[in-house]
């Protein structure tokens, strides 16, 4: 079983080599639904025995979140904001690709330091702090505010994994507090996209660093 | 008969190679609903350009002549050292799968000296970006070479694909897929196979491999062909000793069994050809970087175990 277990987690990684690569915004809301259905899998699989009550619950909130309220959000947030189809980012196909493995490579030693109980799955804690990464990747390289609620969910998705890592099913409250967390918070980031772009008409962050006063050379100031 | 054998082995490959390319037209025939060309054209169209007199244009020099019998026997050299559904081969030493790469690099660099030799525009074009996209394809192949050493712990061709059984695929299967997959990618672009390189066009302007054959003619373009087909027949080997690990029978099963799969391979190639569109030229390095991080995520993933 443990076999499958690490072929979750390489599927994990290459979805965020996959997330840091797209251009598309509908494609990438879809990745970060997918990685939290598979992320949500995996206790169910590094359990020993058979699952109990709590556990099975327990993924099938995580997987209807994830699956299903959060990118149905993400998406109306999308539509509603007239956003264009793509992400926009600010650095290339091989830059994104390499800062992506070179993140890889750190959290690899990181997680070969870091003085962790044995997890039993290989790669499970670099896996973790990649992907924790790649949102930061994310939120950091992208223009628009609903890239950055994404990258808000890939490292969460990222915690979750490193959750795992150390106790399998004991952190089940500390997980619901941060999914409660995270639920308001795309909650309020829909809202707050949404007004974004109508009082704005767009929802390009880059406009946001500065007021609209200040700004010269439009009518002439 | 130990010692036939690997020679068998090296008539096989040497004799079945033009096959390959037929098996991919027929496949991508078979997607488009045609009929489309016999299954030994290849054959065909060497039998037919042997016997031509070549003609070489006055702005050439002996570079143009020797560039494809330097780069055929380049290709024939390679083949000595491939391992054979995991079998011995004819020529086994530490650490050659550099020597491999380095052949294989001295066949392209053969092919794009004679190309340049013409003074022709479209030639040029096509060697600088035969060139520029080797050196996308070059670090993928050889980071995946090393990743398989690291997971087999050997140094050989013939050992590390000897080795490989499917308890190995057991233990590492996240690891030998990846390297299935970049392995796969370098393959279409080293063969100038669809996502990189259309090998039907005719157009000068979109033409990378193609367009440095344009001046050739006769038996020296009969080399070309030929060395292609070596080429597709020596990636299609490497991927079809990963995917087949058994080892159960004798020589003979063995041997039929690896043929089967790499003629799968082939067909793989043309579904990927028929179902997928041609990248935009800007794109292909993209593709490659691709198969360089499966490659290195492999190494990381075997030295982090």
């Amino acid at each position: 079983m443990n076999t499958f277990a690490e072929l979750i987690i390489v599927f994990i990684i290459l979805m965020d080599l996959a997330l840091a690569v797209t251009g598309s915004l509908s494609a990438c809301i879809k990745l970060v639904a997918l990685q939290g259905v598979v992320a949500g899998i995996l206790p169910l699989l590094a359990m020993h025995g058979s699952p109990h009550f709590r556990a099975l619950a327990f993924a099938a909130v995580i997987i209807t979140l994830k699956g299903a309220v959060f990118p149905w959000l993400m998406m109306r947030a999308r539509d509603r904001s007239g956003a264009r189809k793509d992400v926009e980012p600010l650095i290339s196909y091989p830059a994104s690709i390499l800062l992506c493995l070179g993140a890889f490579i750190a959290s690899s030693w990181m997680g070969s330091r870091l003085p962790l109980p044995d997890p039993g799955v290989a790669w499970i804690v670099p896996a973790s702090l990649a992907t924790i990464f790649t949102g930061f990747l994310l939120i950091t390289t992208r223009t628009k505010a609903i890239t950055q609620v994404l990258g808000y969910l890939v490292i969460e998705n990222g915690i979750y994994i490193f959750g795992l890592a150390l106790f399998v099913e004991q952190p089940m409250m500390v997980e619901l507090a941060i999914l409660l967390d995270v639920f308001v918070a795309v909650f309020v980031m829909g809202i707050a996209i949404f007004h974004i772009s109508r009082e704005f008409d767009h929802i390009d962050t880059a406009e946001l660093s500065e007021l609209s006063d200040w700004r010269r050379g439009e009518d002439g100031r | 008969m130990e010692i036939i054998k690997p020679l068998l082995q090296l008539l096989a490959a040497l004799l079945l190679a033009p096959l390959l390319p037929g098996v991919i037209n027929r496949v991508k025939a078979f997607f488009a609903g045609r009929r489309g060309q016999p299954l030994l054209q290849l054959y065909y169209d060497l039998a037919k350009l042997v016997r031509k007199t070549p003609v070489y244009s006055r702005t050439t020099t002996w570079v143009f002549r020797a560039g494809p019998a330097i780069s055929l026997a380049a290709l024939a050299a390679a083949l000595l050292v491939l391992p054979f559904a995991g079998r011995p081969s004819a020529l086994s030493f530490d650490g050659d799968f550099i020597y491999l790469i380095y052949l294989l690099g001295l066949a392209r660099f053969c092919t794009v000296l004679a190309a340049l030799d013409t003074g022709s525009a479209f030639e040029g074009m096509g060697a600088s970006r035969e060139m520029q996209f080797a050196v996308f394809a070059e670090p993928g192949f050889f980071l995946g070479l090393a990743a398989l050493a690291a997971v087999t712990g050997e140094r050989s061709l013939g050992g590390m694909f000897g080795v490989l059984t499917g308890d190995s695929w057991r233990v590492a299967a996240p690891v030998l897929a990846l390297l299935t997959a970049s392995f796969f990618i370098v393959l279409l672009a080293e063969n100038s196979r669809v996502p990189a390189d259309d090998p039907n066009t005719h157009l000068e302007l979109t033409m990378i491999h193609e367009a440095m054959a344009l001046d050739h003619s006769g038996p020296d373009l009969a080399y070309i062909l030929y060395g292609a087909s070596l080429k597709l027949w020596l990636f299609g080997s490497l991927i079809a000793s990963m995917v087949l690990p058994s080892r159960g029978g004798g020589w003979a099963r063995d041997s039929a069994l690896f043929l089967l799969v790499l003629l799968g391979v082939a067909a793989a190639v043309g579904v990927t050809e028929s179902v997928m569109a041609r990248l935009r030229l800007t794109k292909v390095p993209y593709m490659l970087i691709t198969a360089f991080a499966f490659s290195a995520l492999a190494l990381i993933f075997q030295m982090a175990r």
